[in-house]
């Protein structure tokens, strides 16, 4: 059976008022030794799942399996073979890097030493600061910590929820070289991000969004499911511009990245011509246009509003 | 044509924990109405500038006025003249939105008038008619920093400082609050914003990059990307911090 298989699992909380329906009937599954990403921005669903396949919450109805094992029926040896790192900081505040290292390994009945390969090259960088109380940590550090701690019962699968939320870009690129070497471990990995340029980082990935799986692909795949031509466009004045194309009937979204719009048309003819009519109706100047490749946020976007 | 106004200088602002120099002799000035990124890497030293640049943390050395007040002898007035919104910290949970609309702008002293008026209106650009007696708590994560921001600006500040406020927000709503944010700046209000989403940087008339404590870049993003011979600036943050030494919050 593959590491992660869930079918229809849904997922609800009632309120006064209403039921907030957390998860819609969430169908997947993981291969072996692969990094998936869940990808989806805050409210999507993302920890309830992790919640559910880490067997902390029942799911109100559907079934799911990790390494096997049924989540409801034999959620003691998914616990047992599982790592977890939770998105809230977990560990304990009050006890050193070190302490809190040995607790967990002596929880699962092993040691540091037995397997110290697996977290040496995480551990390393922590070392120097091995004495110090967990709460004393920068973000980067308790991020590492908590992944040792995770690892260090040298676990099957990884459950990893929002590790890179409020991290610098520089920590982030460092955190996924490090998934990238545990994979080559042969470490299954379950990750869940809200930043959409993480994905491209995954070897498949599934976006979530409302509780409901908009697609599941590799990144390459998301890409080329966007099915229409995207074009970029660049002038002086962008806010301007981006109300001069939206006000084209043609055009079906006009969304700002960075220094450029991504702009998509209805139809596909002469969409170049038709840019560079609304960039000279409006006197822009330094106009850019290309045929650009869509990344994940362009696709995401778009099946969001499908 | 008139001189530019400048709502935020810092000369020299530094600011010393023992022997950690978080903030080490920062220069930067922002003018009215422009949108300032002040980036950095975590343990940059962001928060610690941006809590002496809002009257809640004395500096140790160097000299700043934000809305032209000083930020040593002046902070209740710095406090009173500007707005602060973060992506932790926003509005409360078991009040109305018309309830967090009165006890915002209340404590920035606007009047009942005022507050009926300014209730309205944000009702209205917000399209949360009929949401009026909605619980804040039961509001989409979106919805609920875009309320946020609004009330930060309920009272009309001289500059709003936004700690990261898009978080976790999709990405669709992410930009309908970049599309607040410039409405607010070309009302004159200067936006002075934190984040970690590099294409935000790029909507930014202005970024600073702090590293190990230093402003280590300062320009506009058409200018730091062809310094640094970058087609993004997640190239050019990268490239920057890097040479970070120190790591930490």
């Amino acid at each position: 059976m593959k590491p992660i298989v869930a079918e229809n699992i849904v997922q609800n909380y009632p309120t006064k008022k209403t039921v907030v329906e957390a998860l819609k009937g969430i169908t997947f599954s993981v291969e072996k030794g692969e990094i998936f990403g869940i990808i989806g921005p805050d409210g999507a669903g993302k920890t309830s799942l992790f919640r559910i396949l880490t067997t902390l919450l029942l799911a109100k109805s559907g079934k799911a399996w990790v390494d096997g094992f049924d989540v409801v029926t034999e959620y003691e040896e998914i616990r047992k073979h599982v790592g977890y790192m939770p998105g809230k900081f977990s560990l304990y505040q009050d006890l050193s890097v070190q302490e809190n290292l040995e607790f967990f390994a002596a929880i699962f009945n092993t040691s540091i030493e037995e397997n110290y390969d697996l977290v040496k090259d995480i551990y390393q960088q922590l070392e120097p600061f091995k004495t110090r109380r967990a709460g004393a940590l920068s973000g980067g550090m308790k991020q590492k910590l908590a992944l040792c701690c995770a690892l260090i019962h040298k676990p099957t699968i990884l459950f990893l929820d929002e590790p890179t939320t409020g991290v610098d870009a520089v920590s982030r690129k460092e955190f996924w070289e490090m998934l990238h070497r545990l994979k080559l471990q042969g470490i299954t990995i379950l990750v869940s991000t809200p930043y959409m340029d993480e994905a491209s980082l995954c070897d498949r990935v599934a976006l979530l969004q409302k509780g409901v799986i908009l697609s599941i692909n590799t990144p390459k795949g998301i890409i080329s499911e966007f099915g229409k031509p995207l074009w970029s466009i660049k002038a002086n004045e962008m806010y301007q511009l981006m109300n001069a194309i939206k006000a084209d009937p043609l055009v079906e979204s006009c969304y700002p990245f960075g220094q450029y719009h991504h702009v998509v048309f209805k139809t596909q003819e002469n969409s170049k011509q038709r840019l560079e009519n609304i960039a000279a109706a409006g006197n822009f100047k330094d106009v850019e246009i290309a045929q650009i490749e869509p990344n994940i946020e362009d696709c995401f976007m778009a099946l969001m509003t499908d | 044509m008139a001189p530019i106004e400048k709502v935020i200088t810092a000369n020299n602002l530094t600011k010393r924990f023992g022997d950690f120099i978080a903030v080490d002799k920062i220069n930067f000035d922002v003018n009215k109405g422009e949108i300032f990124g002040f980036l950095g890497a975590n343990g940059a030293g962001k928060t610690t500038a941006m809590r002496m640049l809002c009257g809640l943390l004395m500096p140790t050395s160097g000299e700043a006025t934000v809305a032209g007040f000083d930020v040593y002898k002046q902070t209740e007035q710095i406090k009173k003249n500007i707005g602060y919104m973060s992506q932790k910290f926003s509005l409360y949970e078991d009040l109305t939105i018309t309830e967090n609309i009165r006890f915002y702008a209340g404590i920035y002293g606007l009047n009942d008038a005022q507050i009926k008026e300014k209730t309205a209106i944000l009702i209205k650009q917000l399209h949360l008619e009929g949401e009026e007696k909605t619980l804040v708590r039961a509001l989409p994560l979106g919805w609920k920093q875009k309320l946020a921001f609004s009330i930060a600006i309920v009272h009309d500040p001289a500059i709003v400082f936004l700690d990261e406020p898009t978080g976790g927000v999709d990405p669709i709503t992410r930009r309908e609050f970049w599309g607040l944010i410039y409405e607010a700046s070309a009302r004159g209000i200067t936006i002075f914003v934190t984040t970690h989403y590099m294409d935000e940087a790029e909507y930014c008339n202005r970024v600073s990059i702090m590293v190990d404590g230093r402003i280590d870049a300062l320009d506009t993003p058409a200018n730091l990307m062809k310094t640094f011979a970058a087609d993004s600036m997640d190239e050019v943050f990268l490239q920057l911090a890097r040479k970070a030494v120190r790591t930490g919050d």
